[in-house]
């Protein structure tokens, strides 16, 4: 964790900070089916939000409509107070970044070249300038290429910066996308269940990975399984159920909501402090196990 | 080496045949020089069968293919058995190089005896030479059956399946440190040099069995290169020496004109040529895109009508004549027109409709083209004839179309318009090379790994295709313009979807799948089997398309990466050899850099 990244990073900001991502009313509905009911949620910067929920709560589908990849039946999201196009390429250019639920690298690419890919927006060398190789040219090419560097260090990927993509094992494979969405500068970055399959030490360095990359002040919205990673990590957490907000607020807050509680065990809150966290890590498992299960499936 | 007993022992657990080692490497050597020597007797009686075998002391024609392999196959077996120098030749160390040169010189000399006796009618017509010759080719095969396999001894599958799995083993060589930089530039050109030498003798072979057993030949050779891990020790040199490679790999080419003493095959070579670029151009719409297009012939057809009207032809509906780069550039460009008229609507579908829809379009530019005759609509193309008589170009003052000498050697009509046809073959190489390595490069690719995540990298996938389309599009227009003046005319019937003759849209696609998508040398490669085969084998004409299929499937089968994996396909299969490829890697950072 060294270089320019670190450079531009100041002191995370307190909570109340303006504004990023602000998403309005957002319904998406499939046919008959509503996934996402009225949704607001808001991203300020420096901070890191999390977004919880059983499986099926409509999280991913959320997550589709901040980026594009859905056009929302209704409501609108906004970045920096202006709306955005519901076109992904619009939102990455943006300053929104994204990883994905089950893994989406491009496989038969190299680790770099996946970030490099990830840089897209932020470079702008046509075909006639890829074909004269000018040194406006080679210049923007080897910036991109130290850049990216930079970022597959950042995340301890840059020794592995020339295998196959597909070749990674599982967890360094989630890093690389996270590096891969880095490599957009964003503003705001989305990460979908990003400790799926990995083991408690891999969690953890994820979890630092999150911390060091809000303190390079780009804010997070992070939906995931894991309770113990979101309550440590997240200034602020939303509850989805059904595709609708239950609750919002702090750790604390939502740690200790009944609603929650019963939205991911079926069975009311016995208020037992011990047991509360037992409770929290299993219900955090089983849901954990089923998203694993369920992305091999796909 | 261990006692004799014990050699019998293993190997009768670890090879195919039981028979010691030491005795193995001594068949292969002996029996090698032996079916080299078997090619200076005579095999047939009468000089009927072509190349004239009935010569004592002297090979001829085919039988300079078994001496070609014996001679192989019997400097291998001394590599093997650790003659020093000779190491080098065999850096993978595996038993399969020999084995597979002496299946091949064992099925050359096989069909050569299998072709005169159907031939000339019965066995009665080898001589005693030719037994000799057959028996003599058995011997390495059966020494190389005696060498031990790899793999897991004691498995329950049978030696057969060993035996192939054995084979089809992807040679792991370590790393070896550079050669100096002379020495690796005087193998590259040395390489060029057989490769040249290989491709003039493939084209200039004057009857069908030579072509075949010249086939059976270098499948064989090239197999057991590879098998020896030198294929992979060449691609690692040339990554080193990128530029000297290509510039080599042109001077070879534009030498190949000057190996011809008459227009009888550069006219195939120029054909092979314009196939070939057509391909390379189709590979970044395929290959790099990952589009499926299967009208692509339909751009050549553009490039090729666009050129002809501009040419001044008698019979042309515009009564005006462009000079050779100009119309070059307008068909290029109407080509380029044609791609986005189509891809504009059909590029928003994916897959499996765009392959249909491109179908499609390509069939409707034939139809449409035979149908502007001024009968069944506006006479602009001349209708299923065409427009006939296109007048030769000629460039910077040079007149294509007559024969002129330099330096010695007579340049026929078809040898300028073969070298007119290199200089937009490097162009094309050029595009392909610059642009599948730069930011747009790296976007098509992300398209065709991923739409959704290129999408979400910020990738306006819809305009990226497009580019893509009207590229390949444009490159194939070039050619047109070169095929145009060369054939004299330009008809719709060659610009269909399949046909017997390349190019058409389904050889085009098969060239690319072939020789190996989203490479340079892959298509090009392709293209040029897939031309020279039906050429010279006409003796198969119904069954050119049943063998074409065959073959495909084969290939499909056991090599679905094409005969030439890209760099990506490589770095899959040699994880181990990383080493190697990242201070390549890192050699190009540095430069990059710099
Ligand atoms: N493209 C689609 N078409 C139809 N239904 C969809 C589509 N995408 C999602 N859904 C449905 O919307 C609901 C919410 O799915 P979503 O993937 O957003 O849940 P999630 O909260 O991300 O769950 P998980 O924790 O398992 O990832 C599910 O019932 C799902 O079947
Ligand atoms: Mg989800």
């Amino acid at each position: 964790m060294t270089t320019t990244l670190t450079e531009n990073s100041t002191a995370p900001e307190p909570a109340a900070s303006t504004t990023l991502l602000e998403a309005k009313g957002v319904i998406m509905r499939f046919g008959g089916l509503t996934a996402v009911r009225n949704v607001d949620l808001t991203v300020g910067s420096g901070e890191i939000v999390g977004l919880i929920g059983p499986n099926g709560a409509g999280k991913t589908t959320f997550f589709n409509c901040l980026t594009g990849l859905y056009v929302p039946t209704e409501g609108q999201v906004t970045y920096k107070g202006t709306v955005l196009p519901p076109k992904p390429y619009k939102v990455t250019q943006a300053g929104i970044s994204r990883t994905f639920q089950n893994i989406r690298l491009f496989s038969n690419m190299t680790v770099l070249e996946n970030v490099l890919v990830g840089r897209h927006t932020r470079t702008k060398e046509g075909l006639i300038s890829a074909l004269l190789r000018g040194p406006g040219y080679r210049r923007a090419e080897a910036e991109a290429r130290t850049r990216a560097m930079e970022i597959l260090d950042f995340v301890g990927l840059a020794a592995k910066a020339d295998r196959l993509s597909r070749n990674l094992p599982y967890g360094e494979q989630r890093k690389l996308e996270i590096a891969r969405a880095l490599a957009g500068d964003p503003g705001v970055l989305l990460l979908d269940e990003p400790t799926a399959g990995m083991n408690p030490q891999e969690t953890r360095a994820t979890q630092e990975l999150v911390f060091a990359i809000r303190d390079q002040g780009i804010a997070v919205l992070v939906i995931e399984h894991d309770m113990r990673f979101i309550f440590s990590l997240c200034d602020r957490v939303a509850c989805l159920v059904q595709g609708e907000k239950l609750v919002e607020g702090t750790p604390a807050v939502v740690q200790s909501d009944e609603r929650v509680i019963s939205a991911y065990l079926g069975t009311p809150y016995d208020g037992a402090p011990g047991s509360e966290e037992v409770a929290e890590v299993q219900a955090a498992e089983a849901a954990a196990d089923g998203a694993t299960s369920e992305e091999e499936d796909r | 080496m261990t006692t004799t007993t014990e050699t019998t022992r293993s190997a009768v657990h670890r090879a195919i045949l039981p028979i010691p080692i030491t005795t193995a490497r001594a068949l292969i050597i002996i029996g090698g020089a032996l079916t080299a020597a078997s090619a200076f007797l005579s095999w047939t009686w009468t000089s009927a069968f072509p190349g004239d075998l009935t010569v004592d002391g002297y090979p001829g024609g085919l039988q300079w293919l078994t001496f070609a392999a014996g001679v192989l196959t019997a400097v291998f077996g001394l590599a093997g058995h650790g003659i020093r120098g000779l190491r080098r030749l065999n850096p993978a160390g595996s038993s399969s190089a020999e084995l597979l040169l002496a299946v091949g010189g064992l099925a050359v000399t096989w069909f050569t005896l299998g072709a005169i006796s159907v031939e000339l009618g019965g066995l009665v017509n080898l001589t005693v030479g030719g037994w000799i010759a057959g028996i003599a080719a058995l011997v390495p095969v059966a020494g190389a059956l005696g060498l031990p396999i790899e793999g897991e001894p004691g498995s329950a599958t049978s030696r057969g399946s060993a035996l192939w799995r054995h084979i089809k083993n992807h040679p792991s060589i370590k790393p070896t440190r550079p050669l100096p930089a002379y020495a690796e530039i005087l193998i590259i050109a040395a390489v060029l040099a057989v490769g040249l030498g290989l491709f003039t003798y493939g084209i200039d072979t004057g009857y069908g069995e030579l072509f075949v057993g010249f086939l059976i030949t270098v499948v064989f050779g090239a197999w057991a290169l590879y098998s020896a891990g030198l294929t992979d020790q060449l691609s690692a040199i040339t990554a080193r020496h990128r530029s000297v490679t290509a510039i080599g790999a042109f001077a070879a080419a534009a030498a190949f004109p000057f190996t011809q003493s008459s227009d009888q095959y550069t006219s195939i070579g120029v054909n092979v040529l314009i196939f070939a670029t057509v391909a390379l151009g189709l590979n970044i719409v395929v290959g790099l895109a990952g589009l499926l297009d299967l009208g692509y012939v339909a751009f050549l057809g553009v490039g090729a009508y666009t050129a002809a009207l501009v040419s001044g032809a008698a019979t042309s509906s515009l009564h005006i004549v462009f000079p050779w780069w100009a119309a070059a550039l307008t068909g290029a460009v109407a080509s380029m027109v044609f791609g986005l008229l189509i891809g504009a609507p059909t590029l928003r579908l994916r897959g499996d409709y765009l392959a249909i829809v491109t179908l499609g379009f390509g069939e409707i530019f034939r139809i449409a083209v035979s149908n502007f005759d001024g009968v069944t609509g506006p006479n602009v193309t001349g209708g299923p004839n065409g427009i006939p008589n296109i007048p030769d170009i000629s460039v910077f003052g040079i007149d294509l179309g007559k024969s002129h000498s330099l330096g010695g050697f007579t340049l026929g009509r078809f040898s300028n318009y073969f070298l007119l046809m290199l200089l937009f073959t490097a162009i094309v190489v050029l595009v392909f090379t610059r642009a599948s390595d730069s930011r747009i490069g790296r976007a098509w690719i992300a398209i065709r790994e991923d739409e959704t995540a290129a999408l979400a990298m910020g990738i306006n996938g819809f305009r990226f295709k497009l580019l893509a389309f009207a590229l390949g599009a444009g490159l194939a227009g070039l050619a047109g313009m070169v095929q145009a003046h060369m054939a004299f005319s330009v008809v719709p019937d060659p610009y269909q979807f399949a046909g017997s003759v390349p190019p058409n849209s389904a050889f085009l696609l098969a060239a690319v799948v072939l020789g190996g998508m989203g490479t340079v040398s892959g298509p090009l490669v392709g293209a040029a089997l897939l031309y020279l085969i039906p050429a010279k084998l006409q003796f198969l004409n119904d069954y050119q398309l049943l063998a074409f299929g065959v073959a495909l499937i084969l290939l499909m089968r056991f090599r679905p990466e094409g005969l030439i994996a890209s760099r990506r396909r490589q770095l899959e299969f040699h994880e181990a050899e990383q080493p190697i490829l990242q201070t390549t890697e890192e050699a190009g950072l540095t430069k990059a850099k710099a």
